[in-house]
């Protein structure tokens, strides 16, 4: 039932965000604001990780290629493969769920237990519109930062191959090119694009709705993050079987 | 004019206001006084439409406000200013900023119209050199101050402050309760003021609403409070020594 509850509340919620729009010029900050805080304060560490998954998944592949009769530009071909389809988008998000969505759940929390929502509610302020929706507008730049991982994901496994001697740099190209199909792409992005506006809204509901004082903004962060991976998770398989199956 | 008719709120089964009805006139200080935990702050969130409340109505000049559309309470939040209890200022932005805040949101000022009403309202609250500052690194009575300036700076028919000088030294809170006289009878506006600050009580009461478990105790003003034969009232007033004072030199004085 409280399930049932939530789930309703929350497509209210995203409803009533594109109500009484906030004036311009005020909104044009909020979203540079938190394009700063949310997509380039998350460059660095989405570059780390992706590069270094991307390494990992290309040794991994050449050590289980024991066989003579596969060709060693399998490697390149899989590191492309997997960091395309799950790594960069899928993988990133959960961990993106954590950084940006307890950045958001603690921050909009913090501001509900100090009263300040119910300031700008007073004021006559649509707060869900103020506080979500440039979070959501800035989280649509996501993808670009999902494809700069892509691109360090496959560099990781060319320098992984490289200075680990496990396949050529000829064979790990050739192996990037084989098959290639375009709509793989596309798929990942539309992916993307759907886990930003869950990484946007879920922590947003959690902060938001919350009640109580300090201890339970913490609480709220945990539980935001826990839905926020269930639910990309979830979609994932969903939108594979739609797309790919 | 505010009008509170029969208003109930209850949270699960705990019944905080009992059908409270009362009115606030323009241009006159409304001070609401109880004890820690009689819902004085419930009271004010209901009026601001913060709570839902179970039964009653509140209609502000005229206008019911439960039948209000979305867009229309919104308008009339417009014309709100409020002061919470725990100032709730906004933390990402500069003492400066949130004042000029509801100018920015509601207004077509230009930038340097805006700073120049930030620095009007700033030194009239007695903070003329905090501007860059930001909340965290103000002192309690500071963002109080802060939050007062950024509850007038727009000029509001309504302004409703949940204790506004507790926190402040002697000094400071007077200051206050006279700044908000002050623009109360200046502009004419309908302001409400929880407190249980003694002095706010004698210096600016001119009507006083007393609340009990839940229900309208009392009302009067700082002059009919000296006269009340009401227990419960004198109990709350003159706890201390000095108002028990204060008071028979006023009885004495006015025989
Ligand atoms: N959100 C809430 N949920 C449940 N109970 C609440 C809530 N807010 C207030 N109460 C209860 O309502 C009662 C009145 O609280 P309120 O905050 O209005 O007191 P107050 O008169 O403002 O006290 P103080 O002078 O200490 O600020 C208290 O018993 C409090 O526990
Ligand atoms: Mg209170």
């Amino acid at each position: 039932m409280r399930y049932l509850h939530n789930i309703g509340r929350y497509f209210l919620m995203i409803a009533e965000m594109f109500r009484k729009p906030t004036k311009w010029s005020v909104m044009r900050t909020l979203i540079l604001k938190d394009i700063d805080d949310l997509i380039i304060g998350s460059l660095g560490i989405i570059a780390f990780i992706s590069f270094f998954v991307g390494g990992v998944v290309t040794i991994q592949t050449a050590l289980n290629i024991e066989n003579p009769l596969i060709p060693r530009y399998l490697v390149g071909f899989a590191t492309r493969q997997s960091v395309i389809l799950e790594f960069a988008p899928t993988f990133t998000s959960i961990i993106m769920a954590g950084k940006v969505g307890s950045f958001i759940t603690s921050s909009i929390g913090t501001m509900r237990v100090t009263e300040q929502i119910d300031a700008l509610e007073v004021m006559g302020i649509n707060s869900l519109n103020y506080l979500v929706f440039p979070k959501t507008i800035a989280l649509m730049l996501y993808p670009f930062a999902i494809a700069i991982g892509m691109f360090l994901g496959i560099l990781g496994g060319m320098a992984a191959c490289v200075f680990g001697g496990y396949t050529s740099l000829e064979d790990y190209i050739l192996g990037l090119q084989t098959d290639f199909d375009g709509f793989h792409v596309t798929y990942s992005f539309i992916k993307t694009y759907v886990f930003a506006f869950v990484l946007a809204t879920i922590p947003s509901f959690y902060g938001f709705y919350m009640k109580g004082g300090a201890l339970e903004v913490g609480k709220a962060s945990t539980t935001a993050f826990v839905w926020t991976s269930v639910v990309i998770i979830l979609l994932n398989y969903i939108l594979t079987g739609m797309m790919l199956g | 004019m505010i009008l509170v008719e029969n208003l109930h709120k209850s949270f699960g089964d705990a019944e905080i206001l009992k059908g409270i009805s009362t009115s606030f006139e323009k241009g006159k200080t409304n001070l609401i006084i109880g004890q820690s935990g009689s819902g004085k702050t419930v009271f004010l969130k209901c009026l601001l439409g913060l709570f839902p409340y179970e039964e009653g109505t509140i209609s502000y000049d005229g206008k019911i406000f439960s039948n209000l559309s979305e867009g229309q309470k919104r308008d009339l939040r417009a014309e709100i200013g409020m002061v919470f209890q725990g100032s709730a200022l906004f933390d990402s932005m500069t003492i400066a900023e949130n004042v000029m805040f509801p100018l920015r949101m509601f207004t077509k000022m230009s930038k340097s119209e805006m700073e120049d009403r930030a620095d009007f309202v700033l030194k009239r609250v007695n903070l003329p050199n905090a501007h860059h500052k930001m909340p965290s690194e103000a002192s309690g009575g500071m963002q109080k101050r802060v939050a007062i300036a950024r509850a007038i700076v727009n000029n509001p028919k309504y302004l409703f402050c949940d204790e506004p000088n507790s926190g402040l030294d002697p000094k400071t809170a007077i200051v206050i309760d006279n700044l908000i006289q002050e623009i109360t009878d200046e502009y004419q506006i309908v302001t409400v003021i929880n407190s249980h600050d003694m002095n706010s009580v004698m210096e600016i009461g001119e009507k006083i609403v007393f609340l009990r478990y839940g229900i309208k105790e009392w009302e009067g003003s700082n002059k009919t409070i000296f006269k009340t034969d009401n227990q419960a009232v004198t109990d709350f007033v003159y706890s201390s020594n000095l108002f028990k004072k204060v008071r028979q030199m006023y009885l004495e004085e006015n025989e």
